[in-house]
């Protein structure tokens, strides 16, 4: 099989590319320039892309960088900052893989006649009850079944993840067998659009304006101030101005008032979250999925659920009241053994 | 199995010349010493220089102490511009579609771009206007033969123009591209600082010539023991130097009987290309163009695709330039030109030079054809 691995220079796809060359298949690796401007993490530096080559080359594949630059900035990182102008809070790694590993690298290939791409994901693509899903990876603590939900049923059949049947132990240990420069190499934690020193703030800062926000408790007395109401992300603690005092948390967020209520943890809890732009692997799923388990963001826990479809997206009842998930994340479902993605959504504003 | 490459891409580097390889190998073996040495070894070395020298003096048009021994055209293009600037002080002015050696250093200075028109050629009515609008120019650079296109300046109408509004100014011209095609000596009638780079000519990497018209002073880059007459410092590289002037012999000796066959060879593909393939045009058809370089658009193709496709079937060919990753970035020579960028992400450089053959290029275009009628049927790009 003719196989294009998306390399970024980690160990995870330097083992995916490994892998598969050792299974005989016919291996080029690929490294995708997303982010053109200044970053010290993540997927595009030019170090990864040394890294990313390297590899290539000491197992012998050839190595391809492709610039999707354009189309990141413009599906990513433009929608990034609107969203925070709405006073939503994106996941911008799951609109990378929706947009462009698993929808322009995906169209790229097939163009050019592979047969398949292969990415160092964390996630397994098994057959369930005959249709093809993309279901946990091995290592629990490592599973990134979340933020590759969204690929379509008949890109399942193209898309493979060699490391998901992995642990991360393995995967280093493979690497360090096969001398790999990246076998120790620390995994990635940021979006790869941020730099460190920048921060989110400075990142968003000359991209967008900030306005002050008045912090109030819920029986609508002032008790703090914050600098940046478009940071002010839900169930937040710290940086709220609010001294001493009982554990109080951003329990709601009025971006044209300006205005962040805080409260006890029991006032984020609620009995039902509205979610738009569902994604289904096939096409009927949306018929015929109802109980779930619900995860609402990339490692965390899931609770049970019915999701009554609406309109313009669906509504999901917990069986037990929940913390609110902020507007923007991503939620996925699972189906009742918690292993294979059924659906997701994005959480409404 | 991989195909024998058929080489379309002299334009980044042509392959080194055998009469350069030769000359290297004779003075890199035997010519080991510090040309500035007080001994015979470092005469032979000395003596070596002095003949390349000569020689390159004779290519260009030049006085032999007018040439000046540099690393190359990046390094060549700093010194002007910037050594202009740092010496006389006041900006520098460049045209939009210069090599990125140019137009950084005149970013860096703070300088002016001038437009270019439809075809990549300097705008000679802005350029005049930003001339006469400020008298702070120190320098102006305008390239001889555009790098992506293959597009020929009109040097003698640009020299007529900084003359007439900036007389105190400083005329560099990249003629990197040039030297495979273009005679050198009416290019260097009309400016005083013409550079060369000897890869893109069949010599070394590594090595280039600044022709420094006397009289006229840059600030060296690059400081230490002077020994190119305190205009550029550094232990002379002997045999980077001597394989240059071989190559450069060897380039003007061929260059009438080269222009001809090769100009034929990139014309028959240029046509066979646009008659088979409606997305395609070639950019900039009507102007002065060097024989070498085809360059073409395919509309609703992505480059990258294609540049792939090609590779996969043993022909190298090139875009617009990389970056420090390997990625294609978008051409901003074809911006300035105004073309829209649908169009730039299917432009292709093909380029021609002294290995290229008819076979070749017979082969080479059914590929090419081949390689975009299927990116075209297959939906293109999103």
């Amino acid at each position: 099989m003719k196989v294009l691995v998306a390399m970024s220079g980690g160990v995870d796809s330097s083992v995916a590319a490994l892998v598969l060359r050792d299974q005989g298949h016919d291996v080029t690796g690929v490294t995708m320039r997303l982010w053109g401007g200044e970053s010290d993490t993540g997927c595009c530096s030019v170090s990864d892309v040394d890294d990313a080559r390297r590899v290539a080359q000491q197992i012998g594949i050839d190595h391809l960088v492709f610039n999707f630059s354009e189309a990141f900035d413009e599906a990513v990182v433009a929608p990034y900052v609107a969203a925070h102008v709405a006073g939503t809070t994106p996941n911008p790694c799951i609109e990378c893989n929706r947009h462009l590993k698993f929808s322009a690298l995906i169209e790229r290939a097939r163009r050019l006649g592979f047969d398949a791409v292969a990415t160092g994901h964390h996630a397994r693509i098994e057959s369930v009850d005959g249709r093809r899903r993309v279901c946990r990876g091995a290592d629990e603590n490592k599973d990134q079944s979340y933020v590759v939900h969204m690929i379509s049923g008949a890109d399942l059949d193209y898309v493979v993840f060699p490391v998901g049947t992995m642990s991360k132990a393995d995967v280093r240990a493979v690497a360090a067998r096969a001398g790999l420069r990246t076998a120790a190499k620390p995994d990635s934690q940021d979006v790869c659009f941020i730099g460190s020193r920048t921060g989110r703030a400075g990142f968003l800062g000359s991209r967008m304006e900030f306005h002050a926000g008045e912090v109030r408790d819920e029986s609508g007395r002032a008790v703090g101030e914050v600098p940046a109401v478009e940071l002010v992300t839900l169930g937040q603690r710290r940086g709220l101005g609010l001294g001493g005092g009982d554990k109080r948390y951003v329990v709601a967020i009025d971006l044209p008032s300006r205005r962040v209520t805080v409260g006890g943890d029991e006032h984020l809890l609620v009995g039902t979250t509205r979610v738009v732009g569902l994604v289904w692997p096939h096409a009927d799923d949306a018929a015929r999925v109802a109980e779930v388990l619900v995860q609402g963001s990339a490692h965390g826990a899931r609770a049970g659920a019915r999701v009554t479809l609406a309109d313009d997206g669906a509504e999901i009842v917990w069986d037990a009241p929940q913390r609110r998930i902020s507007p923007g994340q991503s939620v996925v479902f699972y189906d009742a053994s918690d292993t294979a993605v059924v659906g997701g959504g994005i959480v409404a504003g | 199995m991989v195909r024998p490459s058929i080489y379309l891409d002299h334009a980044a580097t042509a392959p080194l010349r055998a009469e350069a390889r030769g000359a290297m190998e004779r003075h890199g073996d035997m010519v080991f010493a510090n040309p500035s040495g007080a001994h015979r070894a470092s005469r032979e070395a000395r003596t070596a220089i002095d003949e390349a020298r000569d020689s390159v003096a004779g290519a260009i048009g030049c006085a032999p102490g007018e040439v000046v021994f540099t690393s190359g055209g990046t390094e060549g293009a700093n010194s002007a511009v910037l050594g202009a600037v740092r010496r006389h002080g006041g900006t520098a002015v460049c045209a939009a579609s210069e090599h990125h050696a140019v137009l950084h250093c005149v970013e860096h200075v703070g300088g002016e771009v001038v437009a270019v028109d439809a075809t990549g050629r300097v705008d000679l009515d802005h350029l005049s206007s930003v001339l006469a609008a400020r008298n702070d120019v120190s320098v102006v650079s305008v390239m001889a033969v555009n790098n992506e296109t293959g597009v020929v300046n009109d040097l003698a109408a640009v020299s007529q123009v900084v003359r007439q509004h900036a007389p105190g100014a400083v005329l560099h011209t990249d003629a990197v591209q040039a030297a495979c095609w273009l005679e050198l000596a009416p290019l260097w009638e009309r400016v005083d600082v013409l550079t060369l780079s000897a890869h893109k000519f069949g010599g070394p990497k590594g090595t280039g010539i600044m022709a420094v018209r006397e009289g006229v002073h840059l600030e060296p880059l690059l400081m230490g023991g002077g020994q190119e007459r305190d205009r550029r410092s550094g232990t002379h590289n002997v045999a980077g130097i001597v394989g240059t002037a071989a190559a450069l012999e060897t380039t003007v000796r061929d260059r009438a009987v080269e222009c001809a066959r090769l100009g034929a060879l990139r014309d028959e593909m240029t046509g066979r290309i646009t008659a088979a393939l409606a997305c395609a045009t070639e950019t900039a058809a009507g102007a002065p163009r060097i024989p070498g370089t085809a360059h073409l658009c395919f509309e609703g193709i992505e480059n990258e695709e294609l540049l792939y496709l090609l590779d996969l079937e043993g022909v190298c060919a090139s875009a617009a330039s990389a970056c420090a990753s390997g990625a294609m970035e978008p051409s901003h020579v074809l911006a300035a030109m105004g073309i829209p960028r649908e169009r730039v992400r299917g432009s292709l450089r093909l380029s021609l030079g002294h290995t290229t053959t008819a076979a070749e290029i017979a082969e080479a275009t059914g590929i090419i054809v081949a390689a975009a009628q299927r990116l075209a049927t297959a939906g293109g790009p999103r």
